[in-house]
């Protein structure tokens, strides 16, 4: 790619785009994004066109803390979203006509964003792993709001030509179809496309046994085609941003691309935390009563533990240190509440000989002087699982739900909301259920609160008490 | 305790296994159809599949040794004659032969391909059997060996579609299964692994219950339900007596997750017979879901789930997922027993009886009383091994013996292992010349 150039030059090669643009390059507006590409944009193009594509992404990482994915809620707040940000994406790929230059347009434009995100989301594990979540997520809509002729289009150019079963055959195996499939009756089997796929090709349908086998092939219905093809998305897209991070550093750029790529994961992830607002405002004898009003419950049960036990073990008094930093207790004030809970379980010698320390070092005091910024969600969910001797990680998600029902009535919680938190929880909806529990512990049922961090759980409660 | 058979002439004594090895490795070990099943049609000579499989031999005083590979059935059948091995494995086909693996660069030897196998092994199903433990086996519950081997033959074939399978008494208490087609022998370790969880319904480990059932059942597991029910009330009822005594009982009703049904149905058991109160259990189940089937839901395939438990195959996931897995190879002698591996018919599994299966006393006692002077000097080169003429022009001992009767279901084997690859030679030949 290059860039730039004088306004005349960048003229002429605008007409050159146009010219390799044709339905050729983009038979069809889902890609795997298999290949890179090779037409020329302008400097000002990149960074919109990322920009815009970072815009949704974004917005798909808050929905799915607010509502199931694929639900009919999500898909109606993520279509609002679209139609006003990104219509592109809102586009069906419509077989047997003639494409548009608009759906060209988009189809660079989504080509190119992507290749362009691959960059700026190479770079660590984490900003890996979250990238791939969110184009998988993103592929998925859009695959689901397509015709069936128009994925079988899909399917025959990425070479996954599947042959459709007869409808003598479907009437045949009828009983069959019915019970291998999840959500299948007579009706639909009736009205569904069923393809004939070696069972090798879906291996994880069958070992979980939920497509019918006949003769070595797997008759896969079409909704199932999605989970075949987000697996190989998965895995394409994976070992692609590996070797896009081994290249990275061999980049021959000069400075206009880089800093602009680093600026997007900047407020990409999960949302960082500044602890610098809040220095000062919350003091030592506030914290008990704070910790039953305005923690998020996994602070909560981090508090009470070490309350009762005068002992926490690494991760969980990182958790909490860095947690109590941000919500503004000072270095001193710190020092003192630590110096004073686990000196009684330690001796006060031992604490200032050892753990002190480590918590001046959290508050960029030693060291490096880094300064730590404090878990979010996500952090807490998949990092360091607790054992049965921690009390750190997210109660939502490493407490058992019996465990968990218990807790929650002990706080008070009425059946109904606990039933409902137990059932998120069941279905692996960690935040939306903490979100939940925070909607009823404030009285504000029918608004369905965010949770991305606990800081941010805690200002918003704050917020509403004061 | 097992028969005796009343036909075998001599009672096999493990001590004697030094004696009547050399005998079995010289006149009965069936080495033509053997090395022709390893072959698959490939040609002897450097490249052929049977030169770069891996074998491996226990012998006598245990010593154990690996990466055995002959180049033709002549340089097998002489190596079997010196080293008369107490077991032989066999292996995987690799990347070079394997006694010559030190030749090729370190990352290039490797395992590429090998039978689909499944090693069914009665110690498994130890906690639903009654009448025996461990190594001992007996009529009673060699019934769920014919359970085991009607579910996976018919699941192999009807859904993975393979089709050509060789089912092999393992020589004490299970039995063997090789999927010998060409797809089988390139499969993944992850799709080996996948065919097992596909079908593996025994969850492992000591849970109280391990089967619960919900809708939808697949369609595979209704197959294996009535697979199991034409065998229930013989094996289950009458031979095992599966509700006859207290303690047995009470394992049963722990397996119906509703406390009082359990209740409900125990006080119905009171002076009855097995065959009874497995009647009374199945009806008070069935009526209580009928008569709330949202809420009692869990109670609708209770007596599958039983059925299940008692009579489902126990799978053994690692011997069928690895590529490099050695297995015991079909025809060697188990050494306590001195049965011979002999192939199954799987299309009469009920006649099947372990206890009648020749011991190597038995076939050497046969083969000395035959009028036949050994054949080694008139041992025809490699090259017989291709030709397709039936063997019983050449006189090979064996099969004058006992041992013939077992013989069907192998070369049945051979003979559509090589209709399959004269028709594939057809279709590849005509892909040449450009023919339909």
């Amino acid at each position: 790619m290059q860039f730039g150039g004088t306004p005349q030059r960048r003229r002429t090669r605008r007409q050159m785009l146009n010219a390799t643009m044709d339905e050729d390059s983009y038979p069809h507006g889902l890609m795997m994004y298999n290949e890179p590409p090779s037409v020329n944009i302008t400097l000002q193009e990149f960074e919109s066109f990322a920009f815009e594509r970072v815009k949704v992404l974004h917005f798909l990482d808050s929905l799915s803390v607010s509502a199931v994915k694929n639900s009919t809620a999500y898909n109606e707040k993520l279509t609002e979203f679209l139609r006003k940000n990104y219509p592109g994406f809102l586009l069906q790929t419509a077989t047997g006509r003639e494409v548009s230059d608009a759906e060209l347009n988009w189809r660079r434009k989504d080509h190119v964003s992507h290749f362009i995100l691959r960059l700026a989301y190479c770079r660590s594990e984490e900003l890996r792993r979250w990238f791939l979540d969110k184009e998988l997520d993103l592929f998925k809509f859009r695959f689901l709001q397509e015709s069936s002729s128009s994925i079988q289009a899909f399917l025959k150019l990425n070479n996954l030509t599947y042959e459709p079963i007869s409808k003598e055959e479907r009437t045949r195996y009828s009983a069959a179809l019915c019970t291998s499939s999840y959500d299948m009756n007579e009706a639909n089997v009736e009205n569904s496309l069923f393809y004939r796929v070696p069972f090798i090709d879906v291996l994880n349908l069958v070992s979980s046994r939920k497509v019918f086998l006949h003769q070595g092939d797997a008759f896969v219905p079409q909704k199932e085609f999605l989970s075949i093809i987000s697996t190989r998305f998965r895995e394409h897209l994976s070992k692609a941003l590996a070797m896009t991070s081994r290249a990275l550093p061999q980049l021959d750029e000069d400075d206009r691309l880089l800093p602009m790529l680093r600026s997007f994961n900047q407020t990409a992830v999960t949302s960082a935390y500044d602890p610098k607002k809040n220095e000062g405002k919350v003091t030592v004898s506030d914290l008990e009563e704070l910790s039953k009003i305005s923690y998020p419950l996994c602070m909560r049960q981090v508090h009470s533990s070490l309350k009762e036990t005068h002992h926490l073990r690494h991760w969980a008094r990182m958790q909490y240190g860095l947690f109590l930093k941000a919500i503004g207790v000072t270095l001193e004030d710190s020092l003192k509440f630590w110096r004073q809970e686990l000196g009684k379980g330690i001796g006060i010698d031992k604490f200032d000989k050892q753990y002190a320390y480590n918590i001046r070092h959290n508050y960029g005091k030693e060291g490096k002087r880094t300064n730590y910024t404090p878990y979010s969600c996500m952090t807490i969910i998949t990092k360091n699982p607790p054992s049965a001797q921690d009390h750190h990680g997210c109660p939502f998600k490493h407490t058992s739900p019996d465990l968990l029902r218990q807790k929650l009535k002990s706080y008070k919680t009425s059946t109904d909301v606990i039933e409902e938190i137990i059932t998120l929880v069941k279905a692996q909806h960690f935040q939306i259920a903490c979100g939940k529990y925070f909607e009823v512990t404030h009285k504000m049922e029918g608004t369905s609160f965010q949770v991305t961090h606990p800081n941010h759980y805690f200002d918003e409660s704050q917020k509403i008490l004061k | 305790m097992p028969e005796e058979d009343k036909d075998s002439e001599t009672v096999y004594d493990p001590n004697s296994l030094p004696s009547l090895l050399p005998i079995y490795y010289n006149y009965i070990f069936p080495y033509g159809p053997y090395c022709k099943w390893l072959f698959y049609g490939s040609k002897a000579g450097s490249g052929s599949l049977f030169e770069k499989r891996e074998f491996s031999f226990t012998l006598q005083n245990d010593i154990y040794v690996r990466y055995q590979s002959f180049a033709s059935e002549a340089e097998f059948r002489k190596e079997l004659k010196k080293m008369n091995p107490y077991k032989i494995d066999i292996g995987a086909i690799y990347s070079a032969p394997p006694k010559h693996r030190n030749r090729v660069s370190g990352g290039s030897f490797k395992p590429l391909t090998k039978e689909l196998v499944f090693d069914i092994d009665m110690t498994d199903y130890d906690d639903v059997r009654k009448c025996c433990q461990g190594a001992d086996i007996c009529r009673k519950c060699w019934t769920l060996m014919s359970i085991a081997i009607k579910i996976l033959n018919r699941a192999l074939k009807d859904d993975f579609g393979f089709k050509h399978l060789l089912w092999v008494y393992s020589g004490r208490r299970g039995v063997h299964c090789w999927v010998c087609d060409e797809k089988a022998r390139s499969l993944s370790a992850h799709a080996r692994s996948s065919i097992v969880e596909y079908l593996s319904l025994i969850q492992a480990g000591n849970h109280e219950k391990r089967v619960t059932l919900r809708d939808p059942v697949h369609p595979y597991i209704r197959n294996c339900h009535q697979v199991i029910r034409s065998y229930w009330d013989k094996y289950a009822i009458e031979d095992q007596g599966f509700l006859d005594e207290d303690k047995d009982v009470a394992k049963v009703l722990k397996l119906i997750s509703d406390l009082d049904v359990r209740e409900k149905v125990e006080k119905q058991f009171a002076g009855k017979n097995s065959a009874e109160r497995w009647k009374k259990l199945r009806e008070t189940c069935t009526s209580t879901y009928e008569s709330d089937p949202k809420r009692n839901r869990k109670l609708r395939y209770t007596s599958h789930e039983i059925m299940m438990e008692f009579c489902f195959p126990r799978l053994d996931v690692n011997v069928s997922k690895g590529i490099n897995h050695l297995l015991k190879s079909p025809f060697c002698v188990h050494p306590k027993t001195g049965r011979v591996c002999v192939p199954i018919d799987v299309s009469r599994v009920d006649e099947f009886d372990p206890f009648t299966v020749p011991t190597i006393s038995d076939l050497c006692t046969q083969v000395e009383k035959t009028e036949i002077t050994p054949n080694e000097k008139t041992e025809t080169p490699d090259t017989e091994v291709q030709e397709t003429g039936d063997s019983s022009n050449t006189k090979k001992l064996y099969r004058k013996t006992s041992l013939q009767d077992y013989m069907k279901p192998f070369d049945s084997l051979l003979e559509n292992l090589q209709k399959e690859a004269a028709k594939q030679n057809l279709i590849l030949q005509s892909d040449l010349k450009g023919e339909f």
